[in-house]
């Protein structure tokens, strides 16, 4: 049996377990609340947009991290049966994650984009903006469970795992920002903002923050800073940059998973 | 069909015209037709390019272009000089005066004279457009300035008024220029329905002027829309600032002014929509802040300013001052971050407002931390300075902070309020 | 040695840091046996079935299935089929949706179930719960569709993880039925458990493993007649204690 289609199988299997999961139900619902209730009590605004777009980037790497790592600790001794299937390694963590990821990813495209259909958003103008939204919610997602992928292979202690994706979130959240914020603090009176600019590509969830700005709420980079800023992300060049990395987080932890599971012993 | 008969009319009063004057003054330059009227007179000047030496009336006149009179100049000297009260000079086309740095060479120039009236003229790649100084209770109406420049030092005013008093200014289009108006010690005049757009610098500029008026005036995409420094008593009512973007850019800068009103103005996609220093007893209310960096920027220096009944929508920041204390103050309100709830429903949230949240203050100190904006460290920041202030001002609150905004949104007009205070 | 023993294994070495677990392993399965291994807690009897397996590298030594170094690619396990301890099945998943996998991983057509299924699934008495999701399935029924799984495909190979773990007396029994059939039929059984009876009724051949190496391998008879012991357990209490002597 060619490899693709084993992985293909896998998906497939993978995805029937998953449609009829109450998880996904749920982690629908969740997004279609929040855009629901925020464009219901806002409108188009760009405070509601803006709001969508906070709770975004903090609920999507949430929980990307701990129901990733959660699944794969609940469902070890079926990978562990899987492993003794007539299937290549690589194969199998294909399969078992794309059949994770993308009814994730489906899952919350669909949550955001139900209410912005029926409040009428795309025809307001605002289709960039929401495919820019689902684009890094995805790229998010598929980071998040690659990180999640590799502390669940890594770490057979499932407290351990889940507590180091909770930390990995507080600290790419909020601790990393922080340390910005000390930076800045401390360094303000030098030019530094080409190199807050590097400092951001370190970041996932800031990157992808920019990124948004750049398409929402442009008006808060204001001044040298917003000059410069702007002349980054509001350029090709810059674009490619901030995409390229932000790629580059989705396609290392996920390599660095592949690898784990390649090389583990259950 | 209204164009169609107006030409007609044209047609027929040129007709006439041609008719009844000796034929000898075909062919005659303007200053000629001129230096040949007597006071009083009014001088019609037919279509046609006019170059010549710059014209200068010395006696009140009425001197009217028709449809395509265009003063042409050689760029090097000004075109027109009105040097006598009581002069109109109306439906010209002005054209080509270059810069210099020696003087402010304009195209029309009215020196010491008052009651001229300047009407329905257009100037066109001009360096000063209309240049009063020393005028008194002249009418500038209805005149289209444009111009282009490369930056702020390479061009001139489009209205510059030096040292006059009760002038007129309206319905006039300006674009391009360094300042769209300046008024320099000029006091008591009114600035009223003019559309001030792409200047260099400031769309209307008051230094020194007291007692003057601005309503209804739109500034757009200028450097900075208005700057008022140094003047008393002036009224700001009705006007629209918009699109004041880049590197320290305002709406309007306040400097240094006392006693004003600022009431019923719309401010939206300012870099800062309001800046201000050393201004004191001002009024404010009934304008709408929507979509600016910062609504207000309020220097230490700024004290007993009462700020009602404004709306602030979707600026990054509402209000920042590198003032530990309140100066000025806020009532009424409508903030749209303003969580706060109204349990006796009487359309005034029963918590006080703080505009001022420690982010602005930390932004004020380092621009730079503009990278953190919506980060939600920031927020986690914000929510504690409100709960616990320690670095934000703590007086500086709106205590009856409105449930709704005054003026819609989209409209800009004022929404009647069922419940008024 | 016949190079197309069932399972041949070589010189097998696998440690977990300072803990030698499997510590020179040599060892044959061959066809139409049913192989019991036993051995204390820890004594690397899991180890070495992962190893078979391919969940787990050995550090050295070498694993042949059919005359084929498992390292040479997955489709070894198409000739193994596995039990393990722990059943656990995606929860809103089939144990038809399984059976349609297994036949889709090991490339069989899937035209339903054949004969054997038929006879497998009727013996589990299983008809009723193949179509209800594993969720709602308690954990004997999902022990025997385990079962089914690791049989359906009639492999050359057997590898049962506790078997009759929480099956009733009726399953169990059953199960042991079809064991000892597909043994008869030439199948090369390996076997570990703690219920000592199962291992008495089923083994041909016991493999004593400790502290990762073979102290023990022979037929089931050979050992009652070595340590003079007719039930297995005492027999292998023996053992442990001659070791510890």
């Amino acid at each position: 049996m060619k490899s693709s289609s084993s992985t293909l199988r896998i998906i497939q299997f993978q995805f029937q377990d998953a449609l009829s999961s109450r998880w996904l139900l749920v982690h629908t619902l969740i997004y279609l609340l929040i855009a629901e209730g925020l464009l219901m009590s806002s409108g188009f605004t760009d405070k509601a947009l803006v709001s969508l777009v906070n709770v975004v980037l903090l609920l999507v790497p949430l929980v990307a991290l701990l129901f990733g790592v959660i699944h794969q600790y609940t469902n070890r001794d079926y990978t562990i049966w899987m492993l003794t299937q007539p299937l290549k390694r690589p194969n199998l963590f294909s399969g078992l994650y794309l059949g994770l990821t993308v009814p994730m990813v489906l899952s919350f495209s669909v949550g955001i984009t139900l209410p912005f259909l029926w409040h009428g958003g795309l025809a307001a103008g605002q289709a960039v903006q929401l495919i820019t939204l689902l684009g890094l919610g995805a790229a998010l997602t598929f980071s998040g469970v690659g990180v999640a992928a590799s502390l669940a292979i890594r770490f057979a202690d499932r407290v351990r795992g889940i507590g180091l994706a909770l930390v990995i979130w507080l600290v790419y959240a909020l601790l990393f920002d922080g340390l910005i914020l000390m930076g800045i603090s401390v360094f303000g009176n030098w030019p530094i903002e080409k190199a807050l600019i590097g400092a951001m590509l370190l970041n996932p969830i800031d990157l992808s923050r920019l990124i948004l700005l750049q398409t929402f709420d442009a008006a808060a980079m204001l001044g040298y800073t917003g000059a410069v800023f702007s002349r980054f992300f509001g350029s090709g060049m810059g674009m490619i940059i901030a995409s390229v990395t932000l790629l580059l987080w989705v396609a290392f932890p996920v390599w660095l998973a592949s690898r784990l599971f390649r090389k583990q012993d259950f | 069909m209204l164009a169609r008969r107006t030409h007609i009319t044209l047609c027929s009063l040129l007709l006439m015209i041609i008719a009844w004057v000796p034929a000898h003054v075909h062919g005659q330059s303007i200053g000629e037709r001129v230096a040949a009227s007597s006071p009083g007179d009014i001088v019609t000047i037919e279509a046609g390019v006019y170059t010549e030496a710059p014209i200068i009336i010395q006696h009140p006149l009425t001197l009217i272009g028709e449809t395509g009179a265009i003063i042409r100049g050689a760029g090097d000297h000004e075109l027109l000089v009105v040097d006598a009260d009581s002069v109109t000079i109306q439906g010209f086309q002005f054209e080509r005066v270059d810069k210099t740095f020696l003087e402010d060479r304009a195209a029309l120039r009215i020196a010491g004279a008052s009651h001229c009236r300047i009407l329905d003229n257009t100037f066109d790649d001009v360096f000063f457009g209309i240049y009063m100084a020393k005028a008194h209770a002249c009418a500038i109406e209805g005149n289209t300035l444009s111009t282009t420049i490369e930056n702020e030092t390479s061009g001139g005013n489009a209205i510059h008024s030096w040292y006059s008093t009760d002038l007129f200014i309206q319905n006039n289009t300006i674009d391009g220029f360094r300042d769209g108006i300046y008024l320099e010690f000029t006091d008591d005049s009114v600035v009223q329905n003019n559309v001030s757009t792409e200047n260099h610098r400031y769309g209307l500029h008051f230094m020194f002027s007291d007692r003057c008026a601005y309503r209804n005036n739109r500034f757009v995409d200028n450097r900075a829309g208005v700057a008022v420094m140094y003047a008393d008593g002036i009224l700001m009512h009705d006007n629209e600032f918009t699109r004041a973007w880049g590197t320290s850019a305002y709406g309007l800068l306040l400097k240094e002014i006392r006693d004003g009103e600022l009431i019923g103005n719309r401010f939206s996609e300012n870099t800062t929509a309001v800046f201000m220093e050393a201004t004191d007893r001002m009024q404010i209310e009934h304008n709408q802040f929507a979509n600016n960096g910062w609504a207000l920027r309020i220097m230490a220096n700024a004290i007993d300013n009462t700020f009602t009944a404004n709306d602030f929508v979707g600026n990054t920041f509402d209000v920042a001052t590198n003032s530990r204390s309140a100066p000025s103050s806020f009532a009424g309100n409508y903030w749209d971050r303003y969580a706060g709830y109204d349990l006796d429903a009487d359309g005034v949230g029963d918590v006080p407002f703080r505009p001022v949240t420690l982010f602005s203050l930390i932004a004020e100190r380092h621009e730079s931390a503009l990278f953190l904006y919506r980060s939600v460290l920031v927020d986690v920041l914000n929510a504690a300075e409100r709960i616990m202030p320690a670095m934000t001002p703590v007086d500086l609150v709106d205590a009856e902070p409105l449930m709704a905004p005054t003026i819609d949104p989209d409209q800009g007009t004022p929404i009647s309020q069922t419940v008024l205070r | 040695m016949h190079l197309m023993q069932p399972i041949q294994i070589t010189d097998l070495h696998k440690s977990f840091g300072p803990v030698d677990v499997l510590n020179g392993v040599d060892l044959t399965f061959h066809p139409a046996e049913t192989t019991a291994i036993v051995g204390p807690n820890g004594a690397g009897k899991t180890t070495l079935i992962k190893c078979i397996l391919g969940l787990t590298h050995p550090d050295r030594g070498d694993i042949d299935v059919l005359g084929q170094s498992i390292d040479q690619g997955v489709t070894y396990r198409d000739q193994i089929g596995y039990m393990p301890q722990h059943a656990h099945f995606p929860e809103n998943l089939s144990g038809r949706q399984m059976m349609s996998m297994i036949r889709a991983l090991r490339a069989a057509s899937d035209d339903g179930d054949t004969d054997i299924d038929h006879s497998l699934i009727r013996t589990l008495q299983l008809e009723a719960d193949l179509d209800k999701p594993f969720r709602v399935l308690s954990g004997g029924t999902r022990q025997k569709i385990s079962a089914l799984l690791a049989f359906m495909v009639r492999p050359a190979i057997l590898i049962l993880d506790e078997p009759t773990a929480g099956l009733d007396p009726v399953s169990s029994a059953a199960l042991k039925d079809h064991i000892m059939e597909r043994r008869d039929e030439g199948a090369s059984v390996v076997l570990t458990s703690h219920v000592l009876a199962d291992l008495e009724e089923l083994a041909d051949r016991v493999v004593f493993l400790l502290d990762g190496r073979i102290r023990f391998d022979g037929a089931l008879d050979d050992l009652r007649s070595m340590t003079g012991e007719h039930r297995l357990e005492r027999a292998i209490a023996t053992l442990l204690e001659g070791e510890a002597a």
